[in-house]
């Protein structure tokens, strides 16, 4: 249990899939204008990255690995991925509409995204990683990527009405704003006692 | 068996599997969308000019089927709202739009007052104007549906809504008074 809410806290802020891993930086610069389509998007990305690491964790186990297939690994995670995530939107429209309309249209958007093969792979990559902590480990990047991106949304709703010099404007302040959100996310790395 | 084939195998079947999972979630979980709102929807006059408060014909139609009154569409008229209560099975009400029904209108452009702005060309959802940037608009009278949406944004207020001229193929009969109303004394048998 205690290892499992390390890797949670490790995913979350020590190596925030984001701001010191830097994947997964086009949603969060393309979609962080409304803080309405970020939470949107952060839920779709919690939920693709948990199955994505679910799924790819047992096609590693169960398949890669018995084969000695594991240079296919890159091939073989984006195909079971973009399956699953395409299969869960199917039934998700059709048994929760609700659902659907906070999640759908952000799923096939999230799918093909780098955070979500970076995930993958790095599980894949530790091999001391058992399921429970690779799911561990794929929910809490989804949980740092929501928190970066609903605070970075509602900083940039601050600055969308700042009055902003003009060579900055746009995704110039945006960037800048970005960079030290990174920089004070490096500070998480003192939690970590060397 | 060479690695090369056990790999070519393992994808190959790999593959086979998703793409019968997708097959078969596309059978099972199809979307059939939702029968009633498609039905309602070819009952909608189609004009798509929003006087209902929804952007369309069909956003509409599925408000009815989710619940919403039957008696906001005023270039349906009378007729629709009957049709549609025969449909859903409810109780037919009056219309609900300030001055009633209105009697079929289109939209007239005093050329001579047209500065060629194509505003009321983006406003028109059946595509009822012609004309160009800087040219005259005019309105073609067949396809109009008397919506007034190209009313609101024209600059220079040179649309007018015209009654529809009477012509005698379009001449009817006026309606009869609703039964129960005709004479004095079915008044009185009513009661």
């Amino acid at each position: 249990m205690t290892e499992l809410a390390l890797i949670m806290v490790s995913a979350i802020l020590v190596n925030n899939f984001v701001l010191v891993q830097f994947l997964g930086l086009c949603p969060f610069m393309g979609v962080s204008k409304k803080i309405e389509t970020a939470i949107g998007l952060s839920l779709a990305t919690t939920f693709v990255l948990t199955l994505a690491s679910i799924c790819s964790y047992l096609l590693q186990q169960y398949v890669l690995k018995p084969l000695d297939l594991e240079y296919l690994r890159t091939i073989g995670f984006i195909l079971v991925i973009a399956v699953v995530v395409q299969f869960t939107e199917m039934m998700v429209n059709k048994t929760s509409p609700l659902l659907y309309r906070v999640l759908g249209i952000f799923l096939p958007l999230i799918t093909t995204n780098c955070i979500v093969l970076g995930v993958a792979l790095l599980n894949a990559n530790k091999a001391e990683y058992g399921f429970l902590t690779a799911t561990a480990n794929g929910f809490g990047a989804g949980l740092g990527f929501s928190l970066v991106l609903v605070l970075f949304a509602a900083m940039r709703e601050r600055i969308a009405i700042a009055d902003v010099p003009k060579p900055f404007r746009g995704a110039a302040i945006g960037l800048v704003t970005a960079g030290l959100m990174s920089l004070a996310f490096m500070g998480f790395s003192g939690l970590i006692k060397p | 068996m060479s690695p090369v084939l056990t790999a070519v195998l393992a994808l190959l079947l790999l593959c086979l599997v998703c793409g019968a999972l997708l097959g078969y979630a596309a059978v099972r979980f199809r979307g059939e969308g939702n029968p009633i709102a498609e039905r309602i929807n070819a009952l909608l006059p189609q004009t798509q000019c929003g006087q209902c408060g929804y952007p369309g014909c069909k956003p509409y139609a599925e408000a009815i089927a989710g619940g919403d009154k039957i008696n906001k569409c005023p270039p349906g008229g009378e007729a629709t709202i009957q049709a549609l209560a025969g449909l859903l099975d409810v109780v037919p009400e009056p219309l609900d739009a300030p001055e009633g029904e209105r009697p079929p209108r289109v939209a007239y452009i005093r050329e001579a007052e047209c500065i060629g702005c194509t505003k009321c060309l983006q406003a028109c959802p059946v595509d009822a104007i012609v004309g160009a940037a800087r040219q005259m608009h005019t309105v073609i009278a067949a396809e109009c549906t008397g919506c007034d949406l190209c009313v609101e944004p024209c600059p220079v207020d040179c649309i007018d809504m015209l009654p529809l001229a009477g012509t005698v193929q379009n001449w009817k009969w006026e309606q009869p008074l609703p039964p129960g109303r005709l004479v004095a004394s079915d008044r009185e048998q009513a009661v």
